[in-house]
């Protein structure tokens, strides 16, 4: 067994991940950056269409380019990088002590740490979440799958395509399906609004014609061997099949868009609350959960919709990682929690010190126009021409809104604009 | 021209625009703001798109690599860049912004991954000189 020793130890060679270690090592501290596959990138490596980074690089790459860039950081950093190490076990020795035992091609490595950056994503939901019955046949896909096979592989997963749900993956592989010569019969989303971006919708489905169905489900899977069709019925307000709506759609595959889910496992059986509604862990502003010197950051925290967040929150963990090494613990003298308002249906972190600004990611309950977004306590306020559960709301709460305002909370709203 | 109905996609407002061209010049109802109908302009006048798609490579640690248009091209010439690439094959290694094809919809087709040579039947350790 080898012993290694670091400030900080990262879990996850994605963009938080990376981001999290290259900013550790720039700030002075001595960074490990673990991931289980054999390279860095984690998602955008399969994403080879553009829309990455305007905002960390000022440009427009494709997620295989934006990847590059930030192993180049990592690289220029000085953190170390174990590759194919895969995490069995954190043990929390003392407060400021964890260990995580790593299992990689050298053998078994305890990694003792003061800090830990858990960074290890979201997995997609798939068919057996989301209460699609029938056969189980061949030809059924998470669109992060059909993803790895086409755009890694060169491996077309089939022909005749339909797509359920309406997530941002699920958008960008219809068009890849369709740029490809294959026949998207359909993307059948259950709720009444599309769950992926509106750029998606218009540049992956309205320019290929592409029916979008809303408010209907595919409520079963059928085919022996193969997928040959999949029954679809609309859907009532409380989301269940109408009956006498069913009618059926031929294909030989299902790619199931249906959403990610944070990867929490290992943050759970280190004692970390989680936040149903995120499936995340709940952190404060520096994006530490409840575990002491234990942060957060990218999907495992919160699923989110631009990956320049992902790197942002990495780089926020890394900022908690420096004063918790360097303090033995944060100094907060109390974390008032942000409470969630009017058609707020998440929003992380979820408790603040007001002792420095602090960035809140949230999502909104149903789509709405011509609204206040605000924290009245603090009297910020900011106009939005429309909000959207698939687009996150991302708001400052610089430093200064906190200066003589005696606070018990934070509510974070959604309103009308009067 | 008709009327098209069209999402328009420059902020999350979405807003519904009704567009058409008549008479030389350009009609929008149901845009919030100027940028929707400048959105509306550029997609009836001149709609480009940038395209992505994968070639096949030989003798590569991957049987494909990633690849996009230098520059967005016309939307009515998407499929002829796929239709040019479905055949077109490259060996390794291929760099980064390497270019792939030239000359096609008024761009070229560059690398977006990287993908190294691997030696092996077929696959000697440097490529052959064309």
């Amino acid at each position: 067994m080898i012993e290694r020793s670091f400030d900080v130890a990262v879990i996850g060679g994605g963009p938080a991940g990376m981001a999290a270690a290259a900013k550790a090592a720039e700030l002075g501290l001595s960074a490990v950056l673990i991931e289980s596959r054999d390279l860095l990138g984690g998602v955008p490596l399969q994403c080879i269409h553009p829309g990455f980074g305007l905002h960390v690089f000022g440009e427009d790459l494709t997620g295989t380019q934006f990847a590059y860039r930030l192993i180049e950081r990592v690289e220029r950093s000085g953190a170390e990088v174990m590759l194919r190490a895969h995490v069995h076990s954190v043990e929390v020795e003392a407060h400021d002590e964890k260990v995580v035992n790593v299992v990689a091609p050298g053998g078994v490595v305890r990694v003792r740490c003061r800090a830990l950056i858990y960074a290890a994503g979201a997995r997609e939901r798939t068919i057996f979440e989301i209460g699609v019955v029938g056969d189980r046949p061949a030809g059924i896909f998470t669109a992060g799958e059909a993803q790895l096979l086409m755009d890694l592989y060169g491996v077309l997963p089939g022909r005749e395509v339909v797509i359920v749900g309406s997530g941002d993956v699920g958008l960008i592989m219809a068009r890849r399906f369709a740029l490809e010569g294959a026949r998207v019969k359909a993307v059948v989303e259950i709720m009444p609004w599309p769950g992926g971006l509106m750029r998606n919708v218009v540049q992956c489905l309205h320019d290929f014609g592409i029916p979008l169905l809303l408010s209907h489900a595919v409520v079963r899977v059928a085919g022996r061997g193969r997928v040959e069709r999949v029954v679809v019925a609309r859907v009532g307000e409380d989301l269940r099949p109408l009956p006498g709506t069913e009618f059926e759609i031929p294909c030989d595959t299902v790619v199931v868009a249906a959403g990610l889910r944070p990867n929490a496992d290992l943050l759970e059986r280190m004692g970390a609350a989680i936040d149903p509604a995120t499936g995340g862990p709940v952190v404060n502003e520096l994006l530490e959960t409840t575990v002491p010197g234990v942060f957060a950051a990218g999907n495992a925290l919160v699923v989110n919709d631009l990956v320049d967040y992902a790197v942002e929150q990495g780089e926020r963990a890394a900022e908690g990682a420096k004063l918790f090494v360097e303090g033995g613990g944060l100094p907060a003298a109390d974390w008032k929690p942000v409470a969630r308002g009017r058609n707020v249906r998440l929003a992380v972190p979820h408790y603040v010190s007001g002792e420095r600004g602090a960035v809140v990611y949230a999502r909104v309950e149903r789509p709405e126009r011509n609204v206040l977004i605000r924290v009245p306590e603090l009297g910020l306020r900011r106009f939005a021409a429309a909000v959207r559960p698939a687009e996150m709301v991302r708001l400052e709460l610089p430093r200064s809104a906190f200066e003589g305002v005696e606070l018990e909370r934070l509510t974070l709203e959604v309103v009308p604009r009067e | 021209m008709s009327e098209v109905e069209l999402v328009c996609i420059v902020c999350p407002a979405s807003c519904t625009l009704k567009a058409q061209l008549a008479g030389g010049g350009l009609e929008v109802e149901g845009a919030g703001c100027a940028r929707g109908v400048e959105y509306a302009r550029r997609e009836l006048t001149n709609p480009v798109r940038h395209v992505m798609t994968v070639v096949k490579v030989r003798c590569g640690d991957l049987p494909v690599v990633s690849a996009i248009t230098s520059k967005p091209v016309p939307k009515s010439c998407v499929f002829e860049v796929v239709k040019a690439t479905a055949n077109l094959e490259v060996e390794a290694p291929v760099e980064l912004g390497q270019v792939l094809l030239e000359n096609v919809c008024g761009a070229s087709l560059v690398a977006t991954r990287r993908v190294r040579r691997v030696s092996g039947a077929g696959c000697p350790a440097s490529p052959a000189n064309p």
